[in-house]
């Protein structure tokens, strides 16, 4: 710590960090427009200056700006001078000489960080009287919504878009007051985190074009903490609602997992919740003429189902623990199954035993901060995007940590981007197809799975011996591997990354063993595995029995009825194996949104989508966290546990009397299962008041709150109560700072935008103040270290006729919920199978024309994609998407061209 | 497509660079020499003969004034603007050409002929007022000269 | 009066060719520099005086010393020769680069082995074309006998130089801009720390030296550092290209000893001011630095002495004005030119100076007020020194500021009678 003078007050401050963040984290106010927090400084905008003075005896001092300064013991400093105030409302006021002031119908205003510089620099009349520059805005796609006048050439998203998010479809054109940010023509912008954009730039020139199909100024808004319910990364987030429809969702800070920024499917696959396909009632009777019910009504008939005979109940990955528990509790452990494929949850299994026994899943930011990384057989941007992300800064550590040597700070971004021109720091990826880190990659190997597994034992060997060798290596593959070890074994701080994509066992293994061989010498690896949804690792904890033994028990006659939560289980198996299944008995399914399950269901319960309910998830990292209902769900919806509980009431079990809200079920699942004791930390339970008042969802600025429903009944309906959260649904409650897992949106005086948040951080970029939320289940394990997997495949031989289809993962499409928005599915691929170029050829194909695609005795006619690095031998299917979602990919299948 | 000779040109400049990215601008400069002006279309090759995307070229193109975005005429006259010049009647020369080419600064003669740019100092203050046409330098210029100089470029 | 810089340069515009370039003694100082140590070269232009000659006056000897020597030195280490000359007024580099491309090469040839580099560009301005032909002309004489490219004159050292030909902006001249556009980007000028001469060209440490610094060195190895000193008629040691345009009966560029005072350089070499015309006020150097007047025209013209009366040695090529010459229009066309340059960073510049000239063409055509020249004096406060990122606002500044100054009364001439008194006069 370092003592600096801000108007003569002494502050202590981190001299790590430049004089601007030193200023912020101590809750003074500067204004600052080209730097963030993620993107460091490069001193353009010239808006946060301040004055320095030499000694005591300076009088004058000297215009600097923050960003760009060094804190130096016992600095003087000046916010409040007024020369420098002069000149920062003098920069303000250039900065803004052609903005439009469109703020009334700008979506910016009212969380826009000009509005909040311009107000607190004083600057309120615009002097000058020449024309302005006006521009053309261009179609971005469906995300993002192009206003160019309003730009103030702070280049942030520029900075944003293709320094740290590696975009190339996107830059500035033109010079002096002419800067223009675009592309080179109108189109849908191809970067996976093109959103961010939203929050990365200071007024309204990108703003979520979701949004504005049903916009909202964000002082309307009420918000929630959440968790983005779209991919095992646990992201935070704040979905905001007006009106009982969900408006939008914005990053919320934590600076483990997500920090700045969310991956587009996370930002915009939201509009799921406000769908046609939404379930708003209870439903009895199949498909040709199903009719709405009461909820006692359904209940009536659930309990009766229940207690007719044998009941089996199938998970979800995607419904939180509380649900699956519920469930749990009403059929019993021993028939509870998981809803995912069994190939799939037994590797889950593996993977989950693999983190028990070391090393520890790390999180994000201990993988931002790795200076070498190893991705084995992981398609990162497609399955847990906001990794990818990361990993895009974890290339950036070595010449981070040069330019330090330089005597230059990390802070000092452009100098950081100069001395590493376009050279990255090792990463490492091995993978089945070409992925989109390829391009930031220092090596990359593109084989079939198992031979990606022995390219990964042969480096765990090759960093220790006694892990097994890899027999008949060819010797380019293992100069590749010897590459590989070489780094990982220089590095101080290496990574190993792997996860679901290949579905391949002894992938994971592979990396298993070399992150082992890396702890072994003394390396603090980072070790990090990808899952697909948002609470497969949860669901995993649960211990539920295989999916196929539930086809099986049906089959056998023993499940009378099937009760389905939240899970659409033809994309788990085969239709023909599902079809049976649900013949079987009677088909009792809860879910949120219709899918071909609830088609077939006898009974179908209206329950809550994320946004409409409470619960805990546990992400891939082994993190618990709540998300909080932004809204109460209307009519006869309500929470897949409620609807459990509730019959569970009518049956007269004890769980039914004794869950009156969900502090109930979290103590109920703690106690039941070990490894999720500390679930009841993840979040301060319903009883938490400060100063005996509930925190508000609603901004103190809240508008309409006693007319807003005006239109329907002229008194004022007393406000829904929640009894799950010490969450209030209106802007009363208390006016301080939340725990921050209590936290459901930014903002503090004088501050309406995100940058807020510099408000609420222990220090900038740090952790938010208190710690950041969620508390994480599989800890170092302690003691001996473990053994190695030893389990090396055979490589793989193509055969004759035949492919290893394995599955290609989109960010667009491959997961269920997000593909429902329609923003979202208009990004998402067509079904198509994919080859390489050589198979391709040798089958006759060419791209886009339809082969017939026959895996474990469907068959479907598909275009032909050429995805140039499929090795021979192995096609590729999206995942999730298309007519053979429900195969258990990879699997052998044939491929022949249609005639 | 870039003409076999634009490749074999930026190839040369290339390798000059230890990256070939770096090669953007004389890139640019091949093309503009063979076509006179660089069309989005150029854009996008050069974009991927130099393995980046086009919005990178492009950003670069528009920043240099001696790149053309747009077509023009078959001989480019650029009039210094700057100071020297303008205080030797810049003024009267601009207002010349204007009048005898039929066009405002920035515009082409209908005929395809030239088209009339305004250029920085060219560095030969002491004969101002100055142009260049096709990168020839003519100095000390007065309307007589200019009308000369017309006549050599067909 | 010794001329080292212009003593080769033919009378007939023609170009020195290598073969004629050694007949009067050319290489002989790069030779030399061979069996130099660097440490060596760099005490001796250190003790020569030698400051930059692009505008700022660096001490060149200071500058090489700050770049890593020794075997762990980054490698390649870059030299690049400025010769992006595009402030206006300015015409002092093209002499010596059409003139004696040698000499321009020799000088690199001998920075190179003090700082030693293996890589080294001639950064050209895009419009100089005949320029650029000779260079190429001398760079593929000196290849050919082997005083460029690999084992150079034998020494084991290599010196690969390349010519780059600029797309053409301003920026380019300002030399972290420069490598920027060099490595094919936009013309944005770096933060420094860290300094090229640490991490410059691609992450590499780098020089950037301006086409005349240069261009003495081979004069500073020959003879030596007192000589060099003693050219000077002032404490700022060397010869000096000092230029004249405007209205002086024969403008042109003559190498002169440093310090020579203005009145010497309009009255004796440029032949005074036209018939008809009195000298009103110049800029000294380039269209950067502040007006001076009939009050300065005395001051030795020097980077020490011209600072002590508020102004810049610059490019030491005077721009004149007359008193026939408006002076509003004259900053009018000094700030287009600025705005248009500015490269759209930082926002002062790019904001300032685009609504400077806004005002100031308000002004020229008659629509002018009195808040006009205030908020043009705040302008020119707002892009100080330091304000900005780069160094092109602040000498965007120095001819506005000045002209504020000197010529208040013909500003608000032009306010309060709605129009440009000279107008039809000039
Ligand atoms: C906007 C701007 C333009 C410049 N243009 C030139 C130029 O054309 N030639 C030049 O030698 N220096 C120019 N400079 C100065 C260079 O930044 C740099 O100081 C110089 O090349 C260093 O060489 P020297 O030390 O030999 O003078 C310019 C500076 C600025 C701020
Ligand atoms: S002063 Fe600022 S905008 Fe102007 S040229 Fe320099 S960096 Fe660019
Ligand atoms: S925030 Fe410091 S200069 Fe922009």
């Amino acid at each position: 710590m370092t003592r600096i003078f801000v108007d003569k007050k002494p502050y202590e401050i981190n001299p790590k960090q430049n004089l601007l963040e030193a200023c912020l984290g101590q809750g003074l106010d500067l204004p600052y427009f080209c730097w963030h927090p993620a993107l460091g400084s490069v001193g353009a905008c010239r808006q946060c200056a301040v004055k320095i003075y030499r000694d005591e005896k300076d009088t004058r001092g000297r215009i600097m700006m923050a960003c760009m300064t060094v804190p130096t013991p016992d600095m003087i400093v000046s916010i409040d001078d007024p020369e420098v105030r002069d000149f920062r409302a003098g920069i303000i006021e250039g900065l803004m000489m052609s903005h439009p002031h469109d703020c009334p119908v700008c979506d910016e205003g009212g969380q826009c960080h000009l509005q909040d510089m311009t107000v607190m620099t004083g600057h309120n009349y615009r002097h000058y009287e020449f024309e302005k520059r006006t521009f053309r805005n261009q179609y971005l796609g469906p995300l993002l919504n192009h206003e160019m006048n309003r730009c103030i050439q702070c280049y942030r998203c520029t900075r944003f878009y293709n320094e740290y998010a590696g975009g190339e479809d996107f830059g500035p054109q033109k010079l002096r007051n002419l800067v223009y940010f675009g592309r080179a023509e109108d189109g849908i912008l191809e970067n996976e985190f093109s959103g961010n954009l939203d929050e990365v730039c200071p007024t309204g020139v990108f703003t979520d074009k979701t949004a504005k199909q049903h916009y909202t100024r964000k002082w309307d808004l009420t918000f929630a903490p959440s968790v983005c319910p779209h991919c095992a990364v646990g992201c935070n987030i704040s979905p905001a609602e007006r009106y009982g429809t969900l408006r939008r969702v914005v990053n919320r800070y934590n600076s483990e997992i997500n920090g700045y920024f969310l991956c587009d499917r996370g930002r915009f696959g939201y509009e799921h919740v406000n769908g046609k396909d939404r379930i708003r009632a209870p439903r009895a009777g199949q498909n040709a003429k199903p009719v709405e019910i009461t909820r006692a009504e359904a209940l009536d008939r659930f309990s009766s189902l229940a207690a007719e005979g044998k009941m089996i109940g199938i998970g979800s990955p995607r419904a939180s623990l509380e649900a699956n528990f519920a469930l749990r509790s009403l059929v019993g452990a021993e028939n509870f199954y998981a809803g995912i494929a069994d190939a799939e949850y037994a590797l889950l299994g593996e993977m989950l035993a693999i983190q028990r026994q070391g090393p520890a899943p790390a999180t994000l930011r201990q993988l931002e901060h790795a200076d070498a990384a190893f991705v084995l057989g992981e398609d990162v941007t497609n399955v847990a995007p906001r990794m990818a992300l990361t990993l895009r800064q974890t290339v950036r550590q070595v010449f981070l940590e040069k330019i330090e040597k330089m005597g230059v700070p990390r802070w000092q971004d452009s100098a950081v981007r100069e001395l590493a021109q376009n050279d990255h720091g090792p990463l490492f990826i091995a993978s089945t197809y070409a992925t989109r880190l390829d391009d930031v990659a220092t090596g990359t190997y593109r084989a079939a799975p198992d031979d990606l597994a022995r390219l990964g034992f042969a480096v765990a060997h090759i960093l220790d011996a006694s892990s097994p060798d890899v027999p008949g290596l060819p010797a380019e593959v293992r100069a590749q591997a010897e590459r590989i070890a070489l780094v990982l074994q220089a590095a101080a701080r290496p990574a190993v990354v792997s996860g679901v994509s290949t579905g391949n066992a002894a992938v994971i293994r592979a990396a298993a063993d070399v992150a082992r061989a890396l702890a072994k010498a003394a390396k603090p690896v980072s070790f990090l595995l990808t899952m697909e949804e948002a609470n497969t690792l949860g669901l995993a904890i649960l211990a539920p029995k295989p999916l196929g033994q539930a086809f099986e028990a049906a089959k056998a006659g023993n499940a009378q009825t099937v009760v389905i939560l939240e899970n659409d289980l033809y994309r788990r198996a085969p239709a023909a194996t599902v079809d049976a299944l649900l013949a079987a008995g009677h088909v009792v399914v809860l879910d949120s949104l219709e899918t071909r399950t609830t088609e077939k269901a006898e009974l179908v319960l209206p329950a809550t989508p994320f946004s409409e309910s409470d619960g805990t998830l546990v992400s891939s990292e082994g993190r618990a966290q709540r998300f909080f209902s932004v809204y109460p769900p209307v009519g006869d919806v309500q929470d897949a546990w409620r609807w459990l509980r509730d019959v569970l009431g009518l049956l007269t079990r004890p769980e039914g009397l004794s869950w009156k809200n969900l502090d109930d079920v979290v103590e109920a699942v703690a106690r039941a299962v070990p490894a999720l004791e500390r679930i009841r930390d993840a979040a301060p339970g319903s009883k938490f008041r400060i100063a005996g008042a509930k925190i508000p969802r609603a901004p103190h600025r809240f508008s309409g709150r006693t007319s807003m429903l005006a239109n329907i009944q002229v008194s004022e309906p007393k406000p829904p109560e929640d009894p799950d959260s010490p969450l209030s649904f209106t802007m009363e409650g208390a006016p301080v700072e939340p725990p921050a897992a209590l936290q459901p949106f930014f903002w503090t005086g004088g501050w309406n935008s995100i940058q807020a948040l510099n408000k609420f951080q222990e220090e900038i970029a740090g952790p938010l103040r208190g710690g950041d939320p969620g508390v994480l289940l599989i800890e170092p394990a302690t003691g001996s270290a473990p053994g190695y997997l030893n389990t090396v495949p055979a490589a793989f031989a193509p055969r004759p006729g035949e492919w290893l289809v394995v599955p290609r993962h989109h960010i667009f499409g491959s997961e269920e919920l997000s593909a429902r928005a329609p923003a979202i599915a208009e990004l998402s691929p067509k079904p198509y199978v994919a080859l390489g170029a050589e198979d391709a050829a040798a089958l006759g194909a060419a791209e886009g024309s339809p082969v017939e695609v026959k895996l474990d005795g469907a068959t479907a006619r598909l275009p032909l994609r050429i995805e140039a690095g499929l090795p021979r031998g192995v096609a590729a299917l999206p995942a999730g998407l298309g007519p053979l979602d429900g195969i258990t990919l990879p699997i052998w299948g044939r491929i022949e061209v249609t005639r | 497509m870039l003409t076999p000779e634009e490749q074999r040109e930026i190839e040369v400049e290339a390798a000059h660079y230890p990256v070939r990215r770096a090669a953007c601008i004389d890139a640019l400069r091949v093309v503009q020499k063979h076509r006179g002006w660089v069309s989005d279309d150029a854009v996008r090759d050069i974009a991927e003969f130099l393995e980046t995307s086009p919005e990178d070229i492009d950003s670069v193109a528009t920043f240099y004034n001696l790149i053309f975005r747009k077509p023009v005429g078959r001989h480019v006259i650029m009039i210094c603007d700057s100071v020297s010049c303008w205080v030797m009647g810049y003024d009267k020369m601009r207002d010349h050409l204007k009048s005898r080419l039929g066009v405002e600064m920035g515009q082409t003669t209908a005929d395809g002929r030239f088209t009339l740019l305004p250029v920085v100092c060219l560095g030969a203050c002491d004969k101002a007022p100055t142009m260049i046409v096709d990168g020839q330098l003519h100095a000390n210029l007065d309307p007589p000269k200019i009308d000369a100089i017309l006549e050599r470029y067909k | 009066m010794e001329t080292p810089l212009t003593a080769k340069i033919r009378p007939d515009g023609e170009m020195i060719d290598l073969a004629a370039y050694e007949r009067a003694g050319g290489y002989q100082s790069a030779r030399k520099a061979m069996q130099m140590a660097p440490a060596e070269i760099i005490d001796t232009v250190k003790k020569s005086g030698l400051r930059g000659r692009g505008g700022a006056g660096f001490p060149t000897g200071m500058k090489w010393s700050f770049v890593p020597s020794g075997p762990d030195a980054p490698r390649p280490k870059y030299l690049v020769a400025n010769g992006d000359e595009m402030e206006p007024g300015t015409f002092k580099d093209r002499v010596l680069l059409e003139g004696d491309p040698h000499e321009l090469v020799e000088g690199m040839i001998i920075a190179a082995r003090a700082i030693g580099a293996d890589r080294g560009y001639v950064f050209l301005r895009g419009e100089y074309t005949d320029a650029g032909e000779r260079i190429e002309r001398a760079l593929h004489e000196a290849n050919e006998k082997g005083y460029l490219g690999k084992n150079i004159f034998g020494s084991g050292a290599d010196f690969d130089l390349r010519l780059h030909m600029s797309g053409g902006r301003y920026m380019c001249g300002e030399e972290t801009g420069l490598l920027n556009a060099l490595e094919g980007k936009r013309a944005n000028p770096r933060a420094k720390p860290p300094f090229p001469q640490v991490s410059g060209l691609f992450g590499k440490p780098t020089i950037v030296q301006n086409i005349e610094t240069l261009c003495n060195l081979p004069h500073i190895v020959e003879k030596g550092p007192e000589w060099f000193q003693k050219l000077s008629l002032t404490g700022d040691a060397g010869t000096k290209l000092y230029g004249a345009s405007g209205k002086v009966k024969k403008p042109g560029c003559w190498e002169l000893p440093m310090g020579t005072p203005m009145r010497e350089v309009i009255e004796k070499y440029a032949g005074g001011m036209q018939d008809g015309v009195k000298f009103r006020a110049a800029l000294p150097g380039g269209a950067s630095t502040d007006f001076l007047t009939t009050d300065h025209l005395d001051v030795p013209m020097d980077f020490t002495e011209i600072a002590k009366v508020g102004s810049r040695l610059g490019t030491a090529t005077m721009i004149v004005l007359d008193d026939k010459t408006c002076p509003v229009g004259m900053v009018y066309n000094l700030e287009h030119f600025f705005a248009q340059e500015s490269c759209g960073w930082c926002t002062p510049c790019w904001s300032g100076l685009h609504w400077a000239e806004e005002m100031l063409a308000a002004i020229e055509a008659g629509q002018g007020s009195m808040e006009h020249l205030a908020r043009l004096e705040h302008i020119c406060k707002m892009v100080a020194p330091g304000n900005t990122f780069c160094a092109l606002a602040p000498g965007a500044a120095e001819p506005l500021q000045s002209a504020l100054k000197y010529f208040r009364e013909d500003f608000e001439r032009h306010i309060r009678e709605k129009r440009c008194p000279w107008r039809d006069g000039r």
